[in-house]
């Protein structure tokens, strides 16, 4: 990391490319469509390409290239005010092979349960839960208090449990068959 | 156990289903994370470099 310094100083548009797995993670997470997420980060790239200044060096890259793709994803979408459907699958379809019993929650059974949360629980929980973000630098990316994204992560949470009917011992299975067609009738109903 | 209330297996229940969630929340990122990033982005990236470098600055 230290030897990576000098040029970062000199041109940190260099270490945008370090941080496009994480963008198109992120970008997923909140279009739940493929294609869709990365035409949302072609144009965050671009925006942050031409705003550069506004990035201080030496701060935290990715929660400012973050928010620069989270303000586009929620522009186009006032703009385009249209609603976002989970058209080619994304998330929820690249695993939809039936759900597993070996007492795990099956990754497809979660990934349908995730895409049916607002876009607030899914961004709180993919910042905070998966890609490492404290609860301060979500709060920040997300230009909301840091009590509004535990709020959000702990209800996107239990909803996710709520949705996946999980049972009280913390084994993450759907129980039958009734819960099953829940679920399923959850995704192809839901409309975003 | 003397508890009749059950809150504290409750609470343990609540933190355990809480990993479990953030397991398969790092688990569909991480798997977003592993793919090749498209050529696009770095073509794009190239290009954006070159259209600086015909402005003459950056």
């Amino acid at each position: 990391m230290e030897k990576a310094e000098p040029q970062r100083d000199a041109n940190p548009r260099e270490e945008i490319v370090e941080h496009l797995p994480a963008l198109r993670a992120f970008a997923l997470s909140l279009t739940r469509n493929g294609s869709a997420a990365d035409d949302l980060v072609q144009d965050a790239i671009v925006k942050a390409w031409r705003n550069i200044d506004s990035y201080q060096v030496g701060t935290n890259m990715r929660a400012w290239l973050f928010t620069i793709l989270r303000n586009t994803f929620y522009s186009d979408r006032r703009k385009a005010k249209r609603e976002v459907q989970d058209s080619d699958g994304a998330f929820a379809a690249t695993l939809s092979e039936k759900p597993s019993h070996d007492g795990r929650l099956a990754m497809a059974d979660f990934e349908r349960a995730f895409v049916q949360l607002n876009d607030e629980q899914r961004e709180a929980l993919i910042l905070v839960g998966a890609s490492g973000f404290s609860y301060e630098e979500a709060a920040e990316t997300c230009g909301v208090a840091v009590g509004t994204i535990k709020s959000r992560v702990n209800r996107g949470r239990q909803r996710l449990s709520e949705i996946l009917e999980l049972d009280g011992d913390g084994t993450m299975e759907l129980t039958d068959q009734e819960t099953l067609a829940v679920v399923n009738a959850g995704m192809t109903v839901q409309r975003f | 156990m003397e508890i009749v209330d059950g809150s504290m297996a409750h609470e343990n229940n609540k933190s355990r289903l809480e990993e479990q969630i953030d397991e398969n929340l790092r688990r569909v990122y991480q798997q977003k994370l592993e793919e090749d990033v498209p050529d696009r982005f770095k073509e794009l990236l190239e290009q954006l470099k070159e259209q600086d470098s015909h402005h003459g600055k950056s």
